[in-house]
């Protein structure tokens, strides 16, 4: 692990790292001009395919192959829409790229740009960034004032601008046709699919929605070589026919009950345990871990024995969770009660639920309910069963809604209540002696408001 | 021709026919609960309701290959050798999931919401609810806040269907609703100012049509609002007589009262839709100034006149006179007309027959979904006019008729009326003063009437029977759906009985009558379906 030097992260950390001298001075904009002055877009297309680069924002989708999927020959216009909403609690990566290497993410923006054909391409960045969101500013008016912006980019012939939007803090909005409903000035409300984003997407066009970093991770392609991206990483697991393989490099966002948390980068298939000891310098005050959120709190839980979890695409899965998610890992020490997380992410997902589909936005909601009871010791053992009965019956895995933000609601009940059933029944237990055992429908009481 | 394969029973649908989940399931027999879908709405896939089983039948091998998960049956297009299951487990849980989460936050207050009895909640819940209440939610809450001046909301009643939203932004084009708040919070609510005042009011002319659409007792019609428990109504096929689009309705009464009217949908007029107008034109059914007496102007002023001896009454009156004219009113319907003017005919060949007055109001109004509001205020001025046309010669309206009636002195003079307002003037009654005999035949009293020498109490559009044929020349037929006011008898009867029948009026024969006499209403022969025939049909051949 040591021999591997940081790509994505190389910049961060030195002086005026956001602007566009430092960016060139280390060899800032070359791939672009490589790009444009050598291949056509096909070939970036199918380069980025071969590099088996996969999403970054969460879902691990082969990125050249859903470039692919755009009609051919389409007169146009095709969008591009550049997910900077980032949402999902514990990640942060994003952030560090846009505030500190802001370049490097809008040289791989017009990278992919120029690959899907897309002569606008909107950059819609969360409102909770406001360091981030001036620094992209000012990144993207020294690329016009540069001409890697604007009209015939490079004398190439390529055309391309870029729209800075800013979101209103609403966790949906992450989720590309919440995204795309959103930038339209409507309700982030996921649209239904087929038709796909990339027949009907914004404005009722193709269009693309592709995650910062794994933009920042097409530049870095097409800067080393695709030898170089596949030389780091997991190949395809054999026994699995749908892993399409982990390559590149991975920002993890190590937070929680660590001495040094941070985003750090690594090749993918880095496990909790060397995470959690080489870059975040072990669990803090000289406690034992206990679980840890793999990549986002809808990815899951893994329990303290299962920390030799590779953090791959295809990892987490192999111990019940949903997979590697944003690769924002999340520690808790032996002192936390699963009570507490449980509710906590309950909470969450109650209050960022769209409120679309029904058993989403009354599932979460429910469950919320029931934790916070649970919480103020009035729980009832029956109470676990229906909360994985709620957490078993939403998401779009068996059906029931519309996109995934159930699935990522659903994913720590079902983990937590399968991992940690024992202390949460002791937990029901000790707090309601007369009542746990109880069966019939409770009688109403005041809960506590979600709002 | 594409097969689609439902609870293992073979459909076969149009080449042409895009049809989704629930509507080839319906052509099976099978009903699939649903809140969100509405064939007049876009799609949107979010109650959650109509999730099934979908797969794919192999034309070549017969192999079915069933996709792993539930899928809404309103987003599923029927393709050849799709394959729905809606009686499996998997659905039957799914529904049970749905339908236990839709109560969870709701007030379950069914014995004072108006929606009881007709309500999409409860008879899922019924048909596919659980049997017991597992949630500890207080849902004791029933908030109400006003839309509009015809629509109020209670909040909590809503199952987040968004079909009201939909409505007025798909088909009435207005867009005054929205969702607001997220998640488990949301409500539909309008634009308000910071104290909670309406600022956008729900405010349009097909607004009333929210109501219909909404499943559940969120939106009430204020006008309809606490009147009638609705299994007390019983529901009567009608056509709206308040402007020419001549929208397909129901008529919803108990005991001879009507509480309101709903569209019927019928896709060669009205689509699923009517406007307010019409919705709430009904009042003057049950108005206290209706005219209700048959009466006969004597020297010493007005008597009644008994019903049972009131036709051979004026027959001979008539008999007597030398020229007769009658005008008919575009509120009768083409039988009642049709009946009028051969009597009329019997009795003086060269009769004279006219249009009365066709109210018009503003200009047609075109909404986004092409719903059209007519200007002109009558159902039937096409069917009249076709009758007269071909009993009385040349076409007379009202105008030309004063006119005549100003230069000829007329022997007996028969004004048939039905509007819903006072529709003449003293200067009508002037040009008619040299008629000797008036027959003025009308729901309201107006000049003409109270200088009438016999005021014959007319009927309503609810208390008539018979056939309208509207702006597209689309013949409609329809029943009673009360009984007129005491002291009133429906147009029909008497007409009906002035030609020497027996028995009761019988529009369904009239009709027929019709058909073989005047070529344009061929096609009404044989029986009128319920969504009407089309009368242009028979001219182009």
């Amino acid at each position: 692990m040591s021999e591997f030097k940081p790509v994505l992260l190389a910049s961060v950390g030195k002086p005026e790292s956001h602007t566009r001298k430092v960016y060139e001075q280390s060899g800032g904009y070359q791939a672009l001009r490589k790009v444009l002055k050598t291949l056509s877009p096909k070939d970036v297309q199918e380069q980025t395919k071969a590099s088996g680069l996969r999403g970054r924002g969460g879902a691990g989708f082969p990125t050249g192959l859903k470039w692919t999927f755009l009609p051919k020959d389409h007169p146009g216009p095709i969008y591009f829409c550049l997910n900077a909403d980032e949402s999902e609690p514990g990640t942060f990566n994003n952030r560090i790229l846009m505030e500190d290497d802001p370049h490097q993410v809008l040289e791989g923006l017009i990278i992919s740009c120029f690959a899907t054909n897309s002569a606008v391409a909107y950059f819609y960045m969360r409102c909770e960034y406001p360091l981030a969101y001036k620094r992209i500013c000012q990144a993207v008016a020294e690329c016009y004032e540069a001409g890697y912006l604007g009209k015939n980019i490079l004398g190439s012939g390529y055309s391309l601008e870029i729209h800075v939007h800013r979101g209103a803090g609403a966790y949906i909005c992450g989720e590309e046709t919440g995204l795309i409903e959103s930038l339209e000035g409507k309700r982030a409300w996921p649209r239904i699919k087929p038709p796909f984003p990339a027949v009907e997407g914004a404005f009722r066009k193709p269009t693309v929605v592709n995650n910062v970093e794994t933009v920042a991770c097409v530049k870095h392609i097409f800067d080393r070589g695709v030898d170089w991206f596949k030389s780091i990483g997991i190949p395809p697991d054999p026994n699995n026919p749908r892993d399409a393989g982990s390559y590149g490099p991975k920002l993890y966002c190590l937070s929680g009950h660590i001495n040094k948390p941070g985003c750090y980068e690594a090749p993918l298939g880095i496990t909790v345990t060397e995470l959690i000891e080489e870059f975040g310098g072990g669990v803090w005050k000289g406690r034992k871990a206990k679980a840890a959120i793999p990549g986002g709190i809808s990815m899951g839980l893994l329990k303290e024995n299962e920390f030799h979890c590779k953090l791959d695409f295809n990892g987490p899965g192999k111990f019940g969770c949903l997979g590697l998610g944003t690769a924002a890992v999340v520690v808790m020490d032996e002192t936390v009660r699963m009570v507490d997380f449980l509710l906590n992410s309950c909470r969450f997902f109650s209050h960022e639920s769209c409120g679309q589909c029904t058993p989403c936005r009354e599932g979460t909601s429910w469950a919320t309910k029931m934790m916070t009871r649970i919480k103020h010791g009035k729980g009832r053992l029956k109470d676990l069963d229906l909360l994985l009965e709620i957490a078993e019956n939403i998401g779009i895995m068996p059906g029931t809604t519309i996109c995934g933000l159930a699935d990522g609601a659903a994913w720590p009940l079902k983990n937590c209540i399968k991992k940690f059933r024992n202390e949460l029944e002791v937990y029901i237990k000790s707090t309601n002696p007369s009542g746990w055992m109880e069966t019939a429908a409770v009688p109403a009481l005041q809960l506590l408001d979600i709002h | 021709m594409p097969t689609v394969f439902v609870n293992g029973q073979e459909i076969t649908i149009g080449d042409k026919e895009r049809l989704n989940g629930i509507q080839v399931a319906e052509r099976a027999g099978v009903d699939i609960p649903r809140y969100c879908w509405h064939p007049g709405l876009s799609v949107v896939a979010s109650c959650r309701m109509c999730l099934v089983e979908a797969g794919k039948k192999d034309s070549a091998t017969g192999k079915i290959t069933m996709q792993p998960k539930v899928v809404p049956a309103c987003q599923t297009p029927a393709t050849d050798g799709t394959v729905f299951v809606t009686n499996s487990p998997k659905v039957i849980e799914a529904r049970a999931m749905v339908e236990e989460d839709l109560l969870l936050r709701h007030p379950v207050d069914c014995p004072i919401c108006d929606k009881a009895g007709e309500c999409s909640l409860q008879d899922y819940h019924f048909e596919h609810g659980r049997e017991e209440r597992r949630a500890d939610i207080q849902p004791f809450t029933s908030r109400r806040r006003e839309l509009g001046d015809t629509v109020t909301l209670f909040v909590d009643r809503c199952v987040m269907c968004t079909r009201c939203v939909r409505f007025t932004r798909e088909v009435s084009g207005t867009s005054e609703l929205m969702v607001i708040n997220r998640g488990a919070h949301e409500e539909i609510d309008v634009f308000r100012d910071e104290n909670g005042k309406l600022e956008f009011p729900l405010d349009n002319k097909l607004s009333g049509n929210v109501v219909d659409l909404c499943p559940v007792g969120a939106l009430g019609d204020k006008d309809f609002l606490y009147q009638q428990r609705v299994w007390f109504m019983k529901s009567h096929d009608n056509v709206c007589a308040g402007c020419s689009t001549g929208c397909s309705i129901k008529v919803e009464e108990n005991q001879d009262h009507v509480y309101r009217l709903k569209p019927r949908t019928n896709p060669h007029v009205n689509g699923y839709w009517m406007c307010d107008e019409g919705r709430y034109g009904f009042h003057h059914v049950h108005d206290a100034n209706r005219v209700t007496e048959p009466r006969r102007l004597e020297k010493t002023g007005y008597v009644n006149v008994e019903w049972s001896v009131l036709p051979q009454e004026l027959h001979a009156k008539l008999k007597k006179t030398s020229r007769l004219a009658v005008v008919l009113s575009p509120h009768l319907t083409v039988e009642e007309a049709y009946l009028l003017a051969k009597y009329a005919k019997s009795i003086d060949s060269s009769a004279v027959l006219a249009l009365g007055p066709v109210p018009t109001q503003g200009t047609d109004e075109k909404f986004k979904s092409g719903f059209v509001i007519h200007a002109e205020k009558c159902p039937n001025r096409r069917g009249v006019e076709s009758v007269v046309a071909s009993l009385g010669g040349s076409l007379l309206n009202w105008g030309d008729f004063l006119g005549l009636a100003e230069s000829e002195a007329f022997g007996a003079v028969w004004i048939t009326g039905g509007y819903k307002t006072n529709w003449n003037d003293d200067a009508a009654v002037a040009s008619l003063a040299n008629s000797k005999l008036l027959i003025v035949q009308d729901c309201f009293a107006s000049p003409l009437w109270d200088r009438a020498d016999y005021q014959l109490p007319s009927a309503t559009f609810a208390e008539r029977e018979g056939s309208y044929v509207n702006y597209q020349d689309r013949l409609q037929s329809f029943k009673w759906a009360v009984r007129p006011p005491q002291g009133v008898k429906a147009d029909g009867q008497l007409y009906w009985q002035l030609l020497g029948r027996t028995g009761l009026y019988n529009a369904a024969v009239v009709v027929e009558e019709i058909g073989r006499e005047i070529p344009v209403f061929a096609p009404a022969i044989g029986g009128v379906p319920e969504p009407g025939v089309d009368l242009k049909v028979n001219q182009i051949a």
